[in-house]
């Protein structure tokens, strides 16, 4: 072998070597997952063209007969205060449950929660709505303890033990 | 899945008025694992061809069967994967990969050396069988593991598991080519150093102990000389694993892996507890407790002068507690300079002892250069922010504290042999992870990988399935 085609080879491999590392970074940037923004007008064609001269009512049931998502309805679910603060869940027409159980889609790492401690669903007319499932401590709804399943707004602050819940848009 | 710190930038954009908020599905990064994988084969394989031509002139002839070899291992890790951990990382398997290709073909290299290097003896095939049984393993935890959660039911069961595992050196016979270490358990030729695998086991009992406790670890504590510390009985098991464990390990002489405890230890009450006191705590902790050791074990006292004077050993007079095994190293890294002086054109056998294990960083600094050993530190750094990310995503606490606790240990080991090796720190023996020679070492890391794996997949797995039970809603005109 020549000098010059060690010399090559020797910094080949090295660029090889770098040309991964590079590569793998690049992976990591494309993989950062987490939310997506879009602009408005592209995303939903039919809201941005409604005829400016129609009734306001039939403006707005144009606007409901879109499937989804409704104006307003919240996007996810924000955990505001206690040890899993910060954490979010996407909604997306699943049912979510709290609890202390490992298998809960929110597992709360919280003293004052029970295993199986509420659930959070859409009902039948699509509104968001939170039941507690018979927890020990109980499930607050803005204060008020829930003993029947009852609409989640958004932002109204869901607390469960330290942990507070609210829904965002 | 779920998200972390909303940056306020992303704060803002909800409020602009022409743009929506979605949230963006971790999506399944098979395809790009698989051409990465295919990548971090062919990086090692080039390796290879690069030794075999610079020493014998010609491709090596091996070169064929070890590249399909490779491929075909990381083949099949690659489908486990994809059968059964679909939203997994895709970078910690072709970065592992890459790993142990590069620590396959410096250990061939180094096995070429033949007679110049010190007891030398072909330890590439070996090396080979292991990664084999680690990539086994690897798919074994994938495949058996549904959930990491799972885990959380066995905190007390690895508890004693990993005492055990510790102990147990301790009760077999120790050889004269252990160096002072009793941390093998023998059967025969073939050995195995448990050490390793109460890594992950302590681990998980650290992570599922914390998780139930960390409350009240962080909130009922007493304020002493300025620190927050908690109540004994909050404090008082996991004090006393840890002080366990600690003992056996000195008592066995294996500093490394005590320091590597302790680091664990302390990082996984920092993450779980969030009081900074415990980083205090441990500083002072370890430095009192390594002057102690260090006064008191002679074997420790060597490593501690090699590092304040390396070269002592070399002098006309060498004193009596010195090695010459850090100098060696320190020469082979000067001599690679900065681009190295090639694969296979190295003076590695100069390295006399360990030069496959502990050591096995000097003949890579040597002949990959500076550039190439930063390479190789980047690819650790990598693995350690994937392991980072992962325990960021991971939805529930326990989860949290196992990936970050797997990924601390995994750096603190990069960082005790690196230090070591360069002169950082005093030398305490460790094997690199996948790049040195060393079975259990190889093994217990693709088990690591694999459950920060499953851990990913969890924490990137879309939500659960929509309700079936509810209907489309149905939205007539308003009468």
């Amino acid at each position: 072998m020549s000098d010059l085609t060690l010399t090559v080879m020797r910094l080949g491999f090295l660029a090889v070597l770098w040309l991964f590392v590079i590569v793998a970074v690049q992976v990591i940037r494309s993989d950062l997952f987490g939310t997506k923004v879009n602009p408005r007008g592209a995303r939903r064609p039919a809201a941005a063209q409604a005829p400016a001269g129609r009734a306001p009512q039939s403006q707005q049931a144009a606007t409901q007969q879109q499937p989804r998502p409704r104006r307003g309805a919240p996007t996810h679910l924000v955990v505001v205060a206690g040890s899993l603060q910060g954490t979010t869940v996407a909604l997306q027409g699943q049912t979510i449950t709290l609890g202390r159980a490992h298998d809960s889609t929110i597992v709360l790492d919280d003293d004052y929660a029970s295993s199986r401690h509420a659930r959070i669903y859409p009902d039948q007319t699509g509104q968001w709505t939170v039941e507690d499932l018979g927890s020990t401590n109980g499930t607050y709804l803005d204060r008020q303890r829930l003993t029947a399943p009852t609409p989640f707004q958004v932002g109204v602050p869901l607390r469960i033990g330290r942990t507070v819940i609210e829904l965002r848009k | 899945m779920s998200t972390f710190d909303l940056s306020p930038e992303t704060n803002a954009a909800n409020r602009r008025p022409n743009t929506t908020i979605t949230p963006a599905a971790a999506p399944n990064r098979r395809n790009t694992e698989l051409v990465m994988l295919g990548f971090a084969v062919l990086v090692p394989i080039l390796a290879y061809a690069n030794v075999g031509l610079a020493m014998d002139g010609s491709l090596p002839a091996g070169m064929l069967g070890y590249g399909i070899g490779m491929a075909a291992l990381a083949l099949i890790a690659h489908l486990a994967v994809r059968r059964f951990a679909p939203y997994a990382d895709p970078l910690l398997l072709p970065l592992a990969t890459l790993l142990n290709g590069l620590g396959l073909v410096m250990i061939w290299r180094l096995d070429k050396a033949g007679k110049l290097l010190r007891n030398n003896f072909a330890a590439a095939p070996n090396q080979l069988m292991w990664s084999g049984l680690g990539v086994a393993v690897f798919i074994g935890v994938v495949l058996l593991l549904k959930d990491h959660r799972i885990l959380q039911r066995y905190t007390y069961i690895s508890m004693v598991v990993a005492l055990v595992l510790l102990a147990a050196p301790a009760f077999f016979p120790s050889r004269q080519e252990d160096f002072g270490a009793k941390i093998w358990i023998r059967f025969g030729s073939f050995s195995i150093q448990p050490g390793e695998f109460a890594k992950i086991i302590l681990t998980i009992f650290f992570a599922g102990f914390l998780m139930v406790k960390k409350d009240a670890l962080a909130l009922a504590s007493r304020r002493f000389m300025g620190l927050m510390l908690p109540r004994g009985r909050d404090l008082g098991p996991i004090l006393m694993v840890w002080l366990l464990s600690i003992l056996i390990l000195v008592f066995e002489t294996d500093l490394g892996t005590s320091f590597l405890f302790f680091g664990l230890f302390v990082v996984m009450l920092y993450v779980a507890t969030e009081r900074t006191s415990w980083i205090v705590f441990g500083l002072v902790m370890s430095v009192g407790g390594a002057a102690v050791v260090a006064t008191m074990e002679p074997h420790v006292k060597t490593r501690i002068n090699a590092w304040l004077d390396p070269m002592a050993a070399f002098a006309p007079h060498p004193p009596a507690n010195s090695s010459e095994q850090i100098g060696q190293t320190l020469m082979a890294l000067g001599s690679g300079g900065t681009t190295g002086t090639g694969l296979g054109q190295g003076r590695s056998w100069l390295i006399q002892f360990a030069a496959k294990s502990d050591f096995i960083l000097g003949s890579f600094g040597e002949e990959l250069g500076l550039t190439g050993l930063m390479a190789v530190f980047m690819i650790y750094a990598l693995i350690v922010q994937r392991g980072l990310r992962t325990a960021l995503a991971a939805r529930d606490a326990f989860g949290k504290l196992l990936a970050t606790g797997l990924t601390s240990a995994f750096a603190l080991q990069v960082f005790v042999v690196a230090g070591g090796v360069t002169g950082l720190i005093p030398l305490t023996g460790m094997t690199m992870p996948f790049l040195a020679q060393g079975g259990s070492s190889l093994v217990a890391n693709w088990a690591l990988i694999a459950l920060l794996l499953k851990i990913s997949d969890i924490a990137r797995r879309p939500a659960a399935e929509p309700a079936a039970a509810i209907p489309e809603p149905t939205r007539g005109p308003v009468s």
